[in-house]
């Protein structure tokens, strides 16, 4: 089991290194679908118990909404808005997967100066849930777009659902479930707003939407 | 070390020197298959050095003394960097802590002289190659370093045949996503370095394309035979690189002749199904194998 | 020690000499035999681990003339004197232009006082004594800086040096004073004993006060003007030796605060890692010849900084392999620097000299011209991309082997090596990249510009030293192992214990490198003789370079330096904001097109020039009191009198 869950685990901060370096939007939403689905599975992997039907409706249901129907919509709304499909940063791809390490070792540390350590493969959950958070972070930080945004609140969301897998151990279903419906909610206005941005003002970029301020 | 380690290493130095040219024959072939070609004979590559070894030569009035002493140079380094590395469960001939960092010198001298010998021609399509080898190898030179790091890190030993016999006979538990992500880096480095697509493309026959081809443009006869022994020397030191990381090249002979032929046929693979990239693309990619190196390594420390 | 007097004699009264008789002839010939007795005083503690000391009284508060001679100083006077003998032989050929205009005599003394002042500098064990060798260093690189005074960018690189170079040594006067105030005496051997706030404190100040001299990044901005500016001679010395006494002050500074806690090691692996990146990432945008040897310098001293920072750590943290790999390795490099910089500078000067530009995109072809030259600079640039066979490869693979001991270490230590041998590598990468532009565009190829056609070999004057300092190149890269004999000695004022440097098996990777060389160098004669073997009696044309099918390439569509840089430049662009002007050609007739490309320094616009236009506006405001007369001036010093001693009665 826990090989299998170290090996997700690699994945996971694989996928956030291809979201930072990405260049081009399909690719993006995909290895978000990808990180979505091994973020959903890891709790049946994560903890030795027996595995209650509550754990694999929850882990099903991760997996439907991250893996499969936020991608889907997301898929969508990019090709309803018939955007060019570049993801137009504002700093460089390759300064972008230094950002990217340069996390990635700030967020072991973190989890080593925070003295949290748990023994064995648990030692790798912790800092890839922060790491999983900033990346999402600087997704929203760094980029134009509007559906990067939207993109990195979901990744941020995978970063959320681990750090909680690994701090609970077993999840309170309920806050999961809250969380899941929330992001849920906000892709599904921001696939809307998406679509209404761009009929109205036919770009997305975010530069842009500066100027609804006035 | 003994007479006859010492003659033991030596035969595999002579089995690499003899067999380096048929990794490009089996990379050809496999491209052929995949194109649905007959393809070139797998000897291919013997038969164009032995003609041009016989072979006159011409020299652009441009050129100097540079110029003719970069083919031996490069032919000189690669035929000393066999003697650095261990192949199958044969020892290298010369073993020492750190003879990895000369191997790293070896290679880059050897590019040292490809780029000078093409800027003495003066051409402006050769003084290109160089500048993109410069460019890429800079990227590749901290990614090569920091792999065998990792690989350090995970034996404990600082020579590459200690690296090599550890990482077969007794890997440490647990390491296989590590050496995964090492070898991945490390073959990225050896696409790089030989060439290959997707960072050049050796089939390629537009000059404003090419990177290592381009410098040997004005090279001819024998200098060109060494330029393209050497590089087929270098792709098989490579080559030996990424299997030992995986853990093959120190189960002895037929493991290591049988992960040889396995790259081949990746490259193969690889450069039938993938498009070069574009030049501004590399960098990212020499990046993205950075990060993964430094991946590998930031997991061999929380290792507990 | 009777020798190092004698030198330091010989070394000032040759160079007063040549001052007042206006005889060159006695200026060269003293320096040579100075550093000859300098030479012969720095053997016994190198051979014996001796040191000999000498302890003047002198009139000057506080001071006293103590000198001493261990072997760490006496390495340090080795490339000095070295490089100090070769760079006068060269400077005789390289000032006869200059014979003409102006008398030299001035100059060679300037140079003897100094090398000499610099010998004081290695050897002085008084703070005040130090300090005056320290001043007497940089007044005389001034005046060698400025000595082409009538032109206007040589003098303003002149006060850059001045102005930088004090504000410097103020960092150290305070340095001295804190330590002295502690101590309760100036003397460097009472020094120490210091609770680890204070030392931190005082290694911080040392770190800024010697760094300005050595050229650490940001202090290092007044590098890329003053070593353009200078004769080539003595940009030789100073980016060769006088860059290396900072170091030396640090060291030397290090030995007396004791070990002290990691962050000092870390700190200067982090100023090791910036000033060798951005150093040479500057030379590789640089088009002035000798300013790209300026960047390349300060991008050596950041490797120099990573190996000392390497051994500190390992000093703090109790690795006796870690701090020997990392001391010796630091200080071979500066030992190979010193020759190898040396000699491209003394390269760049023929250059300069004989073609009568330093702008590497007017020049090309030179090899075919000046043989010679060329043959050593391509040495120096295989040397300093520390490329095999030569010494630069050998100080690399020390500091290298080391990060990677501290990269299979646990903890913290870890990262740091991880980070040195990332750094390291791809200096290494940069570096060839920046050296094979240098030499191949300014050797190879063809003649950028018509007027460059009546180039010529240098004089035997200017080449003997060249080919010395690449004699020593090869002599250190292929018998290393016998080098690292006195390596005990010379580490240990350092506080790496006897046999440290054995624990660290060095030495067998130092036979294995060297019986390496001796394979390439056997293999590359053999396949030399095969291909001759081969061409011999077949034809060997000769014709054009091939250029796509086009019959007449020219020399003006050779690649050019910035192009060659482009890729490299243009990934990096976040940090060196190169200024590209571009006039495109339009119509349809198109004129002329033009493309200019510079790289100004970040450190001195971002942060120095901004720094200093502050300072400016802010003492804008004290203007009224230069008004320009006498009388108010008097009274002025008056009221400030009175006001003082009111206040101290008071």
């Amino acid at each position: 089991m826990n090989a299998w869950s170290e090996l997700i685990l690699i994945l996971v901060i694989l996928t956030n290194l291809l979201l930072v370096g990405g260049n081009r939007l399909t690719g993006l939403i995909r290895f978000a679908a990808v990180q979505g689905l091994l973020a959903g599975l890891l709790p049946l992997l994560a903890h030795s118990q027996a595995l209650t039907a509550r754990l694999v409706f929850l882990a099903a249901l991760a997996v439907a909404l991250k893996g499969v129907a936020f991608p889907l919509l997301l898929g969508r709304a990019l090709r309803e808005a018939d955007i060019r499909r570049e993801v137009e940063p504002f700093v460089g791809s390759e300064f972008s997967i230094f950002v990217g390490i340069s996390l990635l070792a700030f967020s072991f540390w973190l989890s080593e100066w925070l003295g949290i350590a748990q023994a064995g493969w648990l030692r790798l959950m912790l800092p890839v849930g922060f790491f999983t958070m900033m990346t999402g972070l600087f997704l929203i930080i760094s980029r134009h777009k509007a559906l990067t945004q939207v993109l990195g609140y979901l990744v941020m969301e995978n970063g959320i659902f681990l750090l909680g897998v690994a701090l609970v151990g077993e999840v309170p279903f309920i806050v999961e479930l809250g969380v899941l419906l929330d992001a849920f909610v906000a892709v599904f206005v921001m696939g809307i707003a998406i679509h209404h941005i761009n009929r109205e003002f036919n770009h997305m970029d975010v530069h842009l939407m500066a100027r609804l301020k006035e | 070390m003994e007479t006859g380690l010492i003659l033991s290493s030596a035969g595999g130095i002579a089995g690499a020197a003899l067999a380096a040219p048929l990794l490009s024959g089996v990379i050809n072939r496999t491209k052929a298959v995949f194109a649905g070609r007959r393809g070139q004979p797998l000897l291919q590559a013997y038969h164009d050095i032995i003609k041009l070894l016989g072979k006159g030569a011409v020299y652009s009035r441009t050129t100097t003394w540079v110029f003719r002493a970069g083919p031996v140079i490069q032919f000189s380094c690669a035929a000393l960097a066999l003697a650095l590395l261990p192949m199958g469960s044969r020892p290298a001939l010369l073993a020492f802590p750190g003879d990895f960092i000369c191997l790293a010198g070896l290679l880059a001298l050897m590019r040292f002289f490809l780029m000078t010998a093409a800027l003495d021609t003066g051409s402006s399509f050769e003084g290109m190659g160089a500048s993109r080898e410069a460019a890429f190898s800079a990227l590749a030179e901290p990614v090569f370093l920091l792999s065998l790091a990792v690989l350090a890190r995970l034996t404990g030993a600082l020579s590459l045949s200690g690296m090599a016999s550890r990482l077969a006979l007794h890997p440490a538990e647990g390491s296989g996503p590590v050496l995964a992500l090492t070898a991945l880096a490390l073959f990225v480095v050896f696409l790089a370095e030989n060439a290959r697509v997707p960072v050049d493309d050796p089939n390629t026959h537009l000059e404003l394309t090419m990177i290592h081809e381009v410098m040997a443009l004005d090279h001819g006869g024998p200098d060109l035979a060494f330029i393209q022994y050497a590089a087929q020397l270098k792709l098989w030191i490579m080559g030996i690189l990424v299997v030992n990381a995986l853990g093959l090249g120190g189960r002895g002979g037929w493991a290591c002749a049988g992960g040889m032929a396995a790259l081949a046929v990746l490259i193969g693979i690889v450069e039938s199904t993938m498009a070069r990239l574009r030049l501004l693309r590399v960098p990212q990619l020499m990046i993205g194998a950075g990060a993964l190196s430094l991946l590998a390594l930031l997991l061999t420390l929380v290792r507990p | 020690m009777a020798w190092l007097l004698l030198s330091l004699g010989i070394l000032l009264a040759s160079g007063l000499a040549a001052w007042v008789l206006r005889r060159e002839s006695i200026g060269l010939a003293g320096a040579l035999v100075g550093c000859a007795a300098g030479l012969a005083s720095a053997a016994a503690p190198l051979m014996t681990g001796r040191s000999c000391a000498l302890s003047l009284p002198w009139s000057v508060p506080y001071g006293s003339f103590h000198l001493e001679i261990d072997a760490l100083s006496a390495f340090f006077l080795l490339p000095l004197f070295l490089v100090g003998a070769l760079s006068a032989v060269y400077a005789y050929g390289y000032l006869a232009p200059y014979r003409k205009s102006q008398p030299l005599g001035r100059t060679w003394f300037f140079y003897n006082a100094l090398v000499a002042s610099m010998a004081l500098v290695v050897t002085a064990r008084n703070a005040v004594l130090f300090l005056t060798a320290w001043e007497a260093m940089a007044l005389t690189s001034f005046f060698l800086v400025v000595f082409e005074s009538e032109r206007k960018d040589a003098r303003e690189a002149g006060w850059s040096y001045l102005v930088a170079g004090h504000l410097g040594t103020a960092f150290l006067i305070i340095l001295f004073v804190w330590l002295g105030s502690r101590a309760g005496s100036l003397e460097f051997e009472r020094f120490g004993n210091l609770d680890s706030r204070a030392a931190g404190m005082l290694f911080l100040l040392a770190l800024i006060g010697f760094g300005t001299k050595a050229g650490f990044f940001p202090l290092h901005v007044w590098l890329p003007e003053a070593h353009p500016a200078a004769p080539s001679h003595v940009s030789a010395l100073m980016s060769g030796v006088m860059i290396k006494m900072g170091i030396y002050g640090l060291l030397r500074i290090y030995i007396c605060l004791g070990p002290g806690p990691a962050w000092w090691g870390w700190l200067m692996v982090a100023v090791g890692v910036v000033s060798g990146v951005l150093g040479v990432l500057f030379a590789l945008a640089q088009s002035d010849l000798k300013r790209l040897l300026a960047y390349s310098s300060v991008e050596n001293i950041g490797i120099i900084a990573l190996g000392l920072g390497l051994g500190m750590l390992g000093r703090s943290l109790g690795i006796p392999a870690l701090a020997a790999l990392g001391f010796a390795g630091g200080l071979l490099h500066l030992l190979n620097h010193a020759l190898f910089k040396s000699l491209l500078f003394l390269g760049a000067g023929a250059v300069a000299h004989s073609a009568g530009t330093r702008d590497i995109e007017h020049l090309g072809g030179l090899a075919k011209a000046m043989p010679w030259t060329a043959g050593f600079f391509l040495l120096g640039a295989v040397a300093i991309c520390g490329l095999p066979p030569l010494n630069g490869f050998v100080g690399e693979f020390l500091i290298l082997l080391g990060a990677y001991h501290g990269a299979c270490a646990v903890g913290h230590l870890a990262a740091a090596g991880a980070a040195a041998i990332a750094a390291i590598a791809l200096i290494g990468g940069l570096a060839a990249a920046c050296f094979t532009r240098a030499f191949g565009i300014v050797f190879l190829g063809q003649p950028r510009r018509r007027h460059t056609e009546s180039i010529h070999e240098v004089g035997w004057s200017m080449r003997i030293p060249m080919a010395v300092l690449a004699a020593s190149c090869v002599a250190i890269g292929l018998g290393a192992p016998w080098l690292f004999a006195s390596a005990d000695r010379v580490l240990g004022p350092l506080g790496v214990g006897a046999g440290s440097w054995a624990g660290s098996g060095a030495r067998g990777c130092l036979l294995g490198l060297t019986l390496l060389w001796a394979g390439l160098l056997a293999v590359a004669l053999a396949a030399a003789g095969f291909r001759r073997w081969l061409l011999g009696g077949r034809p060997i044309g000769e014709g054009g370079t091939w250029d796509c099918g086009y019959d007449r390439p020219s020399e003006r569509m050779q690649y050019t330096a910035s192009s060659f840089a482009q890729p490299l430049i243009s990934l990096f662009a976040p940090v060196l904001r190169t200024r590209r002007e571009l006039a495109t050609p339009t119509g349809y007739y198109p004129g002329p097109a033009d493309l200019a490309t510079t790289t100004p320094d970040i450190a001195s616009r971002r942060l120095f020039s901004p720094a200093y236009e502050a300072m400016q506006a802010l003492l804008a405001r004290f203007r009224w009191l230069q008004h320009g007369y006498l009388q108010l001036y008097v009274l002025q010093l008056a009221v400030t009198l009175l006001v003082l001693l009111i206040w101290k009665l008071g």
